[in-house]
């Protein structure tokens, strides 16, 4: 009990948890799920397939904030990444053809390694304050995208575009499997060798883990290179959702849902411990959020209001003075209750 | 400095150290000369280039049309001077400026919404701050509370545009005290006036050396005994009452308040503070170059309309150059380091 109280992941979980009752007691169909020409509907699934892109963004994140770093830029790597092949395709004899959208593919993410090596080398050789380092492209990016997209937003017809977002593979959504292989090479690469480790000794301490003999130039870079190509496939699972490259829109305020889901599932922002089984967790959180606040029938701009109460609690949560005045609390009842053995061991 | 200097040591030549020190005291200049350097080389070049481009109308209407990032960059100035950071600036905007225009769309007078609206920006910064000072969190993330907070707020307040007819507000933004063709409107006068205030303040108040000491090292103003809780909170509250100014200007100058005003408006308005030769890590930096930022950044922009290009170069080059400047403060940081 003791353990499962200590838990990290124990107030992600409860939030989660929280969400689902509460949808669930304003709309018993919300854990429905129907089965359609063997593939399968309803609103959790919803909720998976649309969290794709922030699932993909905020592993990228929880990488890079294992570091001691963060990315900004990831919005506006999306909106490239989306720019460039659908621009590919729009401009491709074949917009229809498989060999067409895998290369439209291959070049979009292709450029957003390049954007991610860019954020590494500013970060891990020039040795600038990640904010400010990823701020360039955060603020360059979008206006890339939209040369690339000459200002306007581009939209093509192309099936096996379509299929990356809104396709079907035995009986679940494809984006789904997109967030499922990306969180299972995370997992493997960071748990199942030591790269982790190595990544959360560069986050605790720089300096120290260079001098134990920890190449954390290499690990800091490879980081930034993760969250850049992680969020090239997001732009363009982003941008096959609504068949557009909208370069304004694409992955507006991503990367703040990104470091909030990061932040809900424990991993702190001051680097080292990461949680990505916490992030997965934090995203489906504010997917679910989200999904519930357009069900409200609140507008969705004003959605912003319910985010900011989030983060307000979760910080809350977090902060070491409120656990001061809880743990406070909790001693003066204890002592109330029994006075006998804080005599004892007074 | 040279008379009282004490005689050379055997081993050293007497006249490097005096000039590395003479040096040294301009040091934190170097990165705002070079803005306005830049600034210089933008305004000469594109006047050469174009042949029209230093006009008194010209001038006039990059402080007209800028005046609500100056007010931005002001507040955001205090914040990074303690080595902080407030996202919400934009949004804080956004806010104020249509709570503004929705209070006066429904007949409250003047004199009560200007101060209601400084309010608004004031009570999300003072949230910001507390967040920040008494529960530990982090600026960003307690800013990005309140960035989320500010614009959702002001879709609550109204999810279109509001016309504002005020004649007090329209006045400020159409009345042009001219002299020759140069002309200047309330809305910069104000801007102005908050520039030269808080620079005083920062530069003669014990106020404005906690917010340096804060920047430098926390941990040792907090050992000299400085109020660095109280000074934390208030630098917020500044950004947050600048914000509250800025949805002013911007409603006065666009003759309407828009919740999606200012989306985006916080990173170029930390690009014209680091431009303007503020140190990110704090405890370095001035007001008047985080004009000079906002000069910069304007400038460009007005190059660019100029040519006829894309707007979307203007986001290209300001990154380019946010680049340029970090690296030449990465070197000044480097440097210091060594010593």
């Amino acid at each position: 009990m003791r353990a499962v109280l200590r838990s990290r992941l124990l107030w992600p979980v409860l939030a989660l948890v929280a969400l689902v009752v509460v949808n669930t007691v304003a709309r018993p169909s919300f854990l429905g799920i129907t089965v359609r020409d063997g593939e399968l509907y309803g609103s959790l699934i919803d909720i998976l397939r649309n969290s794709a892109p922030l699932m993909l963004v905020a592993l990228g994140m929880t990488i890079v904030i294992a570091t001691r770093g963060i990315d900004l830029s990831v919005g506006a790597i999306m909106a490239v990444s989306g720019s460039v092949s659908l621009t590919f395709i729009d401009s491709s004899s074949d917009p229809d053809g498989v060999g067409t959208v895998m290369i439209a593919i291959a070049m979009g993410v292709a450029l957003a390694l390049l954007l991610g090596v860019w954020n590494g080398f500013l970060v891990a050789v020039l040795g600038i304050q990640p904010i400010i380092a990823t701020l360039v492209l955060m603020l360059a990016g979008r206006g890339v995208a939209l040369l690339i997209t000459d200002g306007f937003i581009t939209t093509v017809t192309s099936a096996p575009y379509r299929f990356m977002a809104q396709g079907y593979l035995v009986g679940l959504p494809f984006a789904l499997y997109v967030s499922l292989v990306a969180i299972a090479v995370i997992v493997l690469l960071e748990r199942r060798t030591a790269l982790g480790m190595l990544t959360e000794a560069v986050g605790i301490n720089p300096s120290a883990s260079r001098l134990a003999g920890v190449r954390s130039r290499g690990i800091v870079w490879g980081a930034y290179i993760a969250s850049g190509v992680l969020s090239g496939v997001a732009g363009i699972l982003y941008s096959s959702n609504i068949m557009a490259a909208d370069a304004n829109a694409a992955g507006l305020y991503i990367e703040l849902y990104a470091i909030l889901a990061v932040v809900l599932g424990g991993t702190s922002l001051m680097g080292g411990r990461f949680s990505i089984v916490g992030t997965v967790i934090g995203v489906l959180t504010i997917q679910t959020l989200l999904s519930t606040i357009t069900f409200l029938g609140v507008p969705p701009a004003v959605s912003p209001v319910f985010m900011a109460a989030a983060v307000i609690i979760v910080v809350l949560i977090q902060s070491p003075r409120v656990h001061g005045w809880t743990s406070a609390a909790a001693a003066r009842l204890r002592a109330r209750r029994t006075p006998e053995r804080t005599e004892v061991t007074a | 400095m040279t008379a009282i200097a004490p005689p050379p040591a055997a081993d050293a030549p007497p006249a490097r150290p005096a000039l590395g020190d003479r040096l040294r005291r301009f040091a934190p200049l170097s990165p705002t000369l070079a803005a306005v350097a830049i600034l210089v080389v933008l305004f000469v070049g594109a006047e050469l280039t174009f042949g029209n481009f230093i006009t008194p109308r010209n001038l006039s209407a990059l402080l007209l049309d800028n005046a609500y990032l100056i007010m931005l960059a002001v507040g955001l100035t205090f914040v990074i001077l303690t080595g902080g950071i407030d996202l919400s600036v934009g949004s804080v905007m956004a806010f104020t400026g249509i709570l503004g225009a929705k209070m006066l769309a429904d007949g409250i007078p003047v004199l009560v919404v200007l101060p209601a609206m400084i309010l608004g920006g004031a009570a999300i910064g003072a949230l910001i701050g507390a967040l920040v000072q008494y529960f530990d969190v982090q600026p960003f993330i307690a800013s990005l509370a309140g960035l989320f907070l500010a614009r959702g707020f002001a879709f609550v307040v109204s999810l279109s545009s509001i016309r504002v007819e005020d004649p007090v507000v329209l006045w400020l933004q159409s009345t042009r005290l001219r002299i020759g063709d140069w002309y200047l409107t309330p809305t910069g006068i104000i801007a102005l006036l908050v520039v030269a205030i808080a620079a005083a303040v920062l530069r003669w108040t014990r106020f404005g050396r906690t917010v340096y000491a804060i920047g430098g090292s926390e941990q040792s103003a907090r050992l000299m005994g400085l109020a660095v809780g109280r000074t934390k909170v208030i630098v917020y509250l500044i950004s947050g009452v600048c914000g509250g100014l800025a949805g002013l200007m911007l409603t006065a100058y666009s003759g309407a308040g828009y919740p999606l005003n200012g989306v985006g408006t916080e990173l170029d308005a930390i690009a014209a503070v680091v431009i303007g030769g503020t140190l990110l890590a704090g405890g370095q930096g001035y007001v008047l170059g985080s004009l000079v930022g906002v000069l910069v950044y304007g400038g460009i922009k007005s190059v660019i309309s100029f040519t006829g290009a894309d707007q979307s170069w203007t986001r290209i080059i300001i990154g380019g150059l946010l680049l340029l400047f970090i690296i030449v403060q990465r070197l000044i940081v480097a440097r210091a380091d060594r010593r």
